[in-house]
């Protein structure tokens, strides 16, 4: 053939290649919801490439085209990825801003879950405190990541928590009796008295149990988003993860999976600036999560975390994608770990207390959606102090209740290990039985055997 | 006997007075420490002082020259002298440095020897196991901290196939004197994601060296053992002994103090029945051994100290001597530390036995949090006592086998 028709077919075979593949260069995040004020940069300008040469190779995965300079891609860019925003430090919209509207009933339910939140916060934090129960995680300054993002999910989508998203269950119905059971271990624990207290799930309201080592749910979310798109739900997986959780290797497994196999997963990062004792300038040194989504291949958007509003906006958007496009989406959330990472620390002894007390006035999550919902007239003064008392007894009463009902029973030890228990666990069961019988002495009568 | 609940209260005034052998600047952070936290410490992951299972700690006479030292600080002393005594070692791990450690392991560490020496990592196990070894196999001596044994899993491709082997593999080019350490075993009221005890999964890798202490002088001599070591070695601490105080000898204190790795020690001497133990098994088998006493069983209680080398020699002698065997661990039944160790008798000592081997081992569950289903989860000291009457008499029938 002669060599002119093979370089026609070429450029031919290259032009059809490079519309096929025009979607790589991808802006991004796009949605027709969002303002051009809040548009995202691309990380790099693209504009730059387009003006040298035009030819360009076919490599694999798509056609690159050649830049006589020799310029390296700045570790990050001079200015950070923009946080999209909907209400200001007061709770007015801002002006610019386009984005979704909440309804009362809505509103409403997204205010009192983060309320009910913090009560429970509190009131369990000192009921640690006073010894009653071993061990407790709190989620202050994050209520509004929790209940925005829960109120834009169906209760279809399954959620695979980190630990610090009760409020996510609270929405979904889980009561505070339940939580309060699990706790305590006690007999009505859904949980049959197994896991440490925060490590909570429940099926029936699509929330996986919580695991302990970090961004094991990661990879694990993938998978059952994989279940999603095999058998065509109109569901999405919702995963959530901290800061320090992007350094694990799952979190990385994780995104390159989802990207490759295409799945309907929406990624929540709740980027709070701290993991444990450390703080997110020596976790990583990129801009944070969201440009680790895009670097996957994935649409990533960053949110102010504190604004409940801009999270739920960005959850919808994110999950209309996930489902119709069959794709992962990545949402960062930043906000502030106002509270310690658990019982067992004390944050005073490695950041200021100044801090600590400017995001928990001025950055209040659930202070700034209290002026917008009680401005929209549905929430006053008066059923704030109503509603926050009769809260604080409820959390009380349900810990009272809980403390005095029965620990687990011996049959919990056995069960679930397997699907049917096995005969050798049958006989220990039985055997145990039979010596706290024979031996009532070595039994402790203040632990409730529970038999 | 009562066993009442050990105390977890950390900041005892008398602390202060003992350690004349530390670094003056070290004690002043520690003090400090003390100071602020007040009465319910928050110390590291660590802390369950309200409700708490309880800790056998033996009855012991104290001389008035007797100077002691909890494990904790045992540990911590064996860090900073052979951090001093060697600049090659260097401790990496999460909140291993600004927190001062999430157990206070490596209190005053950082300060003392800056953030090269003590590095604080990003959250992933896998990376910051893979990075020691490889510092390792360019002559550093690395001691890698995981916050418990329970996320090594996390790790576990590095500590198994690349510094466990290496050594093997490269036909001694490459060796590996790395030190990996951290709480193993359940605490309290951590459930089944915090609790397992990696002794045996770890104990049957050849290439690696596992150690178990028990009391502040095990701590310390084994741990300066294990950093001098040229080979890998796995340190199974117990969350629940940082805090308990033991005696420890005036030769223990000496910087140079060491204790040889694969050397079992007998914590008791008796006739009627071996007891082998390790970590804070030792403490309940002892207890255990006070209560046979008084029903005319005199037991021997061997604190391991090592589960790979296992002392089978001092363990086969112990047999020869007693005839009955009861093995004690809060781990999984099956392919346990007490298999091995039955095993091993079976092989070397069977015609001295008068009674079968009795393992007492976790329950073969995930542990439990239920306070109440956790505590019949592990072994207590009532089970150890139970099974020592068993093979002494036979009155009471055998336990079922898992």
């Amino acid at each position: 053939m002669a060599i002119w028709m093979r370089k026609a077919l070429i450029s031919t075979a290259v032009r059809s290649l490079r519309t096929a593949f025009a979607s790589h260069r991808n802006p991004v995040f796009i949605s027709r919801s969002f303002g051009s004020s809040q548009q995202l940069e691309p990380f790099s300008t693209d504009d730059d490439y387009d003006d040298h040469d035009h030819e360009s190779l076919d490599f694999p995965g798509g056609p690159v085209s050649y830049s006589c300079e020799m310029r390296f891609l700045p570790g990050s860019s001079e200015k950070r990825v923009q946080c999209y925003r909907v209400l200001d430090d007061n709770g007015y919209p801002l002006s610019s801003t386009q984005f979704q509207h909440v309804n009362k009933e809505v509103a409403v339910k997204m205010y009192s879950g983060m309320v009910t939140l913090e009560a429970m916060d509190t009131v369990i934090y000192e009921a640690q405190r006073q010894g009653r129960i071993s061990f407790y995680m709190t989620s202050y300054g994050e209520e509004a990541i929790n209940l925005g993002s829960a109120a834009a999910l169906s209760s279809h989508d399954i959620v695979l928590p980190q630990y610090r998203e009760p409020g996510v269950m609270l929405w979904r119905g889980f009561e505070l009796q339940d939580f309060v059971n699990q706790f305590f271990g006690n007999k009505n624990d859904i949980g049959k008295g197994r896991q440490m207290p925060t490590h909570y799930g429940s099926n029936k309201h699509n929330v996986i149990t919580v695991s302990a080592p970090l961004a094991t749910q990661l990879p694990q979310a993938v998978g059952a988003a994989y279940s999603l798109k095999m058998d065509k739900k109109d569901a999405c997986v919702v995963t959530y993860f901290g800061d320090g959780c992007s350094s694990e290797g799952d979190f990385h497994a994780s995104l390159n999976f989802a990207a490759v196999m295409e799945v309907p997963i929406v990624y929540i990062c709740r980027n709070n600036g701290w993991a444990i004792s450390t703080p997110v300038t020596e976790q990583f040194r990129s801009d944070g999560i969201v440009v680790k989504g895009q670097a996957y291949g994935i649409p990533s958007i960053r949110v102010d975390g504190n604004d409940a509003l801009a999270v739920y906006n960005a959850v919808a958007a994110a999950r209309e994608m996930a489902i119709t496009e069959q794709r992962p989406v990545l949402i960062e959330a930043l906000t502030y770990r106002v509270g310690h990472h658990s019982t067992s620390d004390d944050s005073t002894k490695y950041r200021p207390v100044d801090e600590i007390e400017h995001w928990k006035t001025s950055r209040n999550p659930v202070s700034v959606f209290r002026k917008w919902v009680q401005r929209r007239g549905w929430w006053s003064d008066e059923q704030e102090s109503e509603f926050r008392a009769n809260i604080r007894k409820q959390v009380i009463h349900a810990v009272q209740v809980a403390e005095k009902t029965e620990k687990a029973p011996i049959g919990y030890m056995f069960s679930d290990v397997y699907e049917k228990l096995p005969s050798n666990l049958m006989e220990q069961e039985k055997l145990l039985r039979e010596t706290i019988k024979r031996y009532p002495q070595d039994f402790p009568k203040d632990v409730a055997l529970g038999i | 006997m009562a066993i009442g609940v050990a105390s977890f209260n950390l900041l005892q005034p008398v602390i202060g007075n003992y350690f004349c052998l530390i670094d003056e600047n070290m004690w002043g952070i520690i003090r400090q420490n003390v100071g602020v936290t007040g009465g319910l410490s928050s110390q590291g992951l660590g802390n369950h002082m309200m409700r708490l299972r309880p800790v056998a700690s033996a009855m012991r006479n104290y001389s008035s020259a007797t100077k002691e030292m909890t494990v904790r600080d045992a540990l911590n002393s064996a860090l900073d002298e052979e951090m001093a005594a060697d600049p090659n070692v260097f401790v990496m791990g999460e909140e291993v440095g600004e927190y001062q450690g999430a157990y206070k392991i490596t209190k005053g560490l950082l300060d003392k020897y800056g953030p090269e020496r003590v590095v604080d990592t990003p959250i992933t196990e896998a990376g910051f196991a893979g990075i020691g070894v490889g510092a390792a196999y360019h002559g550093l001596r690395p001691v890698i901290e995981f916050m418990t044994f329970n996320f090594s899993m996390q790790a576990i491709d590095h500590v198994i196939n690349s510094a466990a082997k290496s050594n093997y593999m490269s036909a001694g080019q490459i060796n590996v004197p790395i030190v990996f350490r951290g709480p193993n075993g359940p605490a309290a009221g951590v459930g089944a994601q915090h609790s397992q005890c990696y002794g045996a999964w770890y104990g049957s890798v050849p290439g690696l060296k596992v150690l178990v202490p028990y009391s502040s002088e095990d701590a310390r001599g084994l741990l300066k053992a294990a950093i001098r070591d040229p080979d890998p070695v796995v340190f199974l601490e117990n969350e629940l002994l940082y805090g308990e105080s033991f005696p420890v000898s005036a030769e223990s204190l000496d910087s140079s103090f060491c204790l040889p790795i694969g050397k079992a020690k007998i914590e008791r001497e008796g006739k009627d029945i071996t007891i082998t133990a390790f970590s804070k098994m030792v403490g309940y088998a002892l207890k255990a051994a006070e209560i046979l006493e008084k029903d005319g069983i005199n037991a021997e209680v061997i604190n391991l100290r090592s589960i790979r080398p296992l002392d089978r020699a001092t363990i086969n002698a112990s047999v020869r001597k007693t005839n009955r065997l009861v093995t004690v661990e809060e781990g999984f039944p099956q392919h346990g530390i007490g298999a091995e160790i039955c095993a091993s008798v079976v092989e070397d000592s069977f015609g001295y036995l008068d009674a079968p081997v009795e393992r007492i081992a976790g329950a073969d569950v995930p542990t439990p949090y239920a306070a109440n289903l956790e505590r019949m989860a592990f072994p207590q000291i009532e089970d150890i006592v139970r099974a020592a009457k068993r093979a002494c008499y036979r009155s009471v029938p055998m336990s079922a086998t898992a």
